[in-house]
């Protein structure tokens, strides 16, 4: 009895284990590559600069527009970060490892999506403001913004992977990606943007937060299994 | 069968049109040494994934340890160590820090023998630099380590010796032998003569291909 | 093999392409038939002898077309799905080819669907194109047919296509009623009250009756064209095989 909880006990640290030197790794990666970390973030800057100089720059008619925006540009950076996220692995052979491996793939999908999400999804997040203000974004709608982000980020990148582990054998996967998965953000952008709508307004957020929070959960629960389908449906070919 | 590891029934392969294999079947046994031998476009990387489990493109069976290999999928990846074309080495990584990454992934490995085997492949005083400024073959000696590293007892390795010099593929060949006569089996592709005396068995698949259609 | 046996034997008999090829050879011509009477019948019933909309007159009978080629739309999606998953889930390779034949049928009937629906929006609404709830989850649903056969069309080997398009659809299953559901919460955030399409409070029997008549004669018409699309796969993929070159040997 004890030899078998003792080797329950190694396995749930070996597992653990494993979670955190995969994020410890991907952390690794993308702070020595540091264009991966930077490129979305200014293109993020630069979408939302393309508003104003295509409308308008009347800050009445920006601040109408600005929830939108906001939740568009950062829709488009995750989506713009999201082909790097398994086709590194996949051109220096790692995938195949994680692959054979005898760990659950699940873990190590989602501790790659979510150290990914920390450096892209989260610093979006972080970055918002800057984006509000340029866009006229009343101060009210802040925290609106920014929590509708926190919630909706890591959706986008959980589903963005799924896409990304479909096209991870295509040499052109950047344009497949985005007809395959912008057809799936379309709930997150509704729901985001009428959040920050909602803070605007000062109406209460709690309900649309929720709904983000609830597509997380299903997300969560179900894009690792359809990113480990399709990473090994992938590595097949 | 359970003295054979790995068994190969009636195997059928076809890409793009062409039959790469048809009816292969082998078997091997512990302290067996395989050397998979054919033309370039034989089919040798191919049948090399699919012995793995990387590629499911195939017909006929294969059992592990007398199992359907696709029944007892994590019992054999436990027991698999693939060492395939590409390296599986992160440029901007270090030895020591891909070796770290690689030892997570199998827990039987312990982290605290990577600095050993780093030496063993010629790599001391590399631990810390940058895989990018380390050379093709270091860099391919970076991979190997993980032979220095694993207690599985089934290898299969896809051109293990590729930029290597012939000190190291000595070496190499030594641990092979070594491996096999722990009792492990090798199963592996390459283009060096093989210098192992001992229990080496080839296999052509010139002359499994079915015809052409 | 022994988890296998729970189902019917049919199933496994589907999972031989030959003997697809010859059952939907079989059902073909009276699905054939079935559909052209249906759809015949179907028009005339609903073009002559329905009564016209109080509200709307004449213009309302596009919802023959409209209707029909909506629900199939959906109905093609949920098929691709379930047909993507027994191909995952059991290796059929004649499910696989069931969801690739399937894509393009649906894609079109989509577009029919959003063709037939701005074409109704112009007298209605006074212009062709209004972000209403159907129309948008249509256009979407659009959108989800296109990136199917965009990855169907971009994967060169023909099972991992067909596997990366089946894992492709059931992500797109399971994100339809969200999509459904949120484009109609936008909807009423956005444009309360509006005259809503097909939500008619109650249609009589006289003009839901061809409607049923051209729904069902719409599914026949798509079950013809899936299994003509199909032993066209089936022929192409199995060009190799025995029976395929008897057969055209035959002929």
């Amino acid at each position: 009895m004890t030899m078998q909880t003792n080797s329950e006990d190694l396995q749930r640290q070996s597992l653990s284990g494993l979670f955190w030197a995969t994020c410890r790794r991907e952390y690794l990666l993308s702070f020595r590559r540091k264009s991966d970390l930077v490129n979305p973030l200014i293109f993020f800057l630069m979408v939302a600069t393309l508003f104003p100089l295509g409308v308008s720059p009347e800050p009445g008619f920006l601040a109408q527009l600005a929830p939108g925006v906001v939740w568009v540009a950062a829709l488009l950076s995750t989506l713009l970060s999201m082909d790097a996220l398994f086709r590194s692995d996949y051109e220096d052979g790692s995938l195949e490892q994680l692959l054979l491996s005898p760990q659950p793939l699940f873990l190590v999908v989602l501790a790659k999506v979510l150290a990914h999400w920390s450096v892209t999804g989260l610093a979006l997040t972080v970055m918002a403001p800057l984006l509000g203000l340029m866009l006229f974004l009343p101060a009210e709608g802040m925290p609106g913004l920014m929590l509708s982000l926190l919630l909706g980020t890591p959706t986008l990148s959980l589903v963005g992977a799924i896409g990304a582990a479909l096209t991870v054998g295509l040499r052109k996967g950047g344009v497949l990606i985005s007809l395959l998965v912008l057809p799936l953000y379309i709930p997150v952008l509704i729901f985001g943007s009428s959040a920050v709508q909602a803070a605007v307004t000062g109406l209460p957020l709690g309900g649309y937060l929720a709904l983000l929070g609830a597509l997380l959960a299903l997300a969560l629960g179900l894009a690792p299994l359809a990113i480990s389908a399709a990473l090994r449906i992938s590595m097949s070919s | 069968m359970p003295d054979q590891l790995l068994t190969v029934q009636n195997l059928f392969c076809e890409r793009d049109d062409r039959v790469l294999f048809n009816r292969l079947g082998f078997s091997v046994a512990p302290g067996e040494i395989i050397q998979i031998e054919g033309q370039n476009g034989s089919g040798k990387t191919t049948l090399m994934r699919i012995l793995s489990g990387l590629s499911r493109h195939y017909e006929g069976d294969i059992f592990w340890r007398g199992e359907p290999v696709e029944q007892v999928r994590d019992d054999f990846c436990r027991d698999l160590l693939y060492f395939g074309h590409q390296a599986g080495v992160k440029a901007v990584l270090t030895p020591q820090e891909n070796l770290r990454w690689y030892a997570a992934l199998s827990p039987a490995i312990n982290a605290a023998d990577i600095d050993h085997a780093l030496e063993q492949v010629g790599l001391r005083g590399f631990e810390d630099v940058p895989c990018h400024s380390l050379s093709a073959g270091q860099n391919r000696r970076v991979s190997l380590a993980r032979l220095y590293l694993s207690k599985a007892p089934l290898w299969i390795l896809d051109e293990p010796f590729t930029a290597i010099d012939k000190k190291g593929v000595a070496a190499k060949e030594a641990l092979l032998l070594r491996h096999a006569q722990r009792g492990g089996s090798v199963i592996l592709t390459t283009h060096h003569e093989l210098g192992i005396r001992g229990p080496v068995r080839k296999i052509n698949l010139d002359q499994c291909a079915g015809t052409s259609t | 093999m022994a988890e296998k046996k729970w189902m019917p034997r049919w199933f496994y008999q589907l999972a031989s392409p030959r003997w697809c090829y010859q059952i939907t050879g079989k059902l073909l011509p009276g699905f054939a038939v079935a559909a052209l009477l249906l759809l015949a019948g179907g028009s005339i019933w609903a073009l002559m002898f329905a009564p016209a909309d109080y509200q709307q007159g004449n213009s309302f009978r596009i919802i023959y077309l409209h209707v029909p080629s909506a629900i199939l739309a959906q109905s093609a999606y949920m098929l691709m799905a379930v047909a993507g998953a027994i191909g995952l889930i059991w290796k059929m390779k004649v499910a696989d080819m069931v969801l690739k034949s399937a894509a393009p049928i649906g894609a079109s009937m989509a577009v029919l669907a959003l063709a037939t629906g701005a074409i109704w929006g112009k007298p209605t609404w006074g212009s062709w194109w209004v972000w209403d709830a159907r129309l948008t989850s249509m256009l979407i649903l659009f959108f989800l047919y296109l990136g199917v056969m965009a990855l169907n069309s971009a994967i060169e080997n023909e099972s991992t296509a067909a596997q990366a398009s089946a894992v492709l659809s059931l992500v797109g299953v399971v994100n339809i009623p969200i999509i459904k559901y949120s484009v109609e919460w936008w909807n009423t955030l956005h444009q309360p009250a509006t005259f809503k399409l097909t939500e008619k409070p109650a249609m009589p029997a006289e003009m839901w009756v061809p409607l049923l008549v051209m729904v069902i004669g719409f599914y026949c018409l798509f079950a013809v064209s899936l299994m003509m699309r199909l032993r066209n796969e089936i022929i192409w993929r199995e060009r190799r095989t025995g029976w395929v070159r008897e057969l055209l040997i035959k002929q």
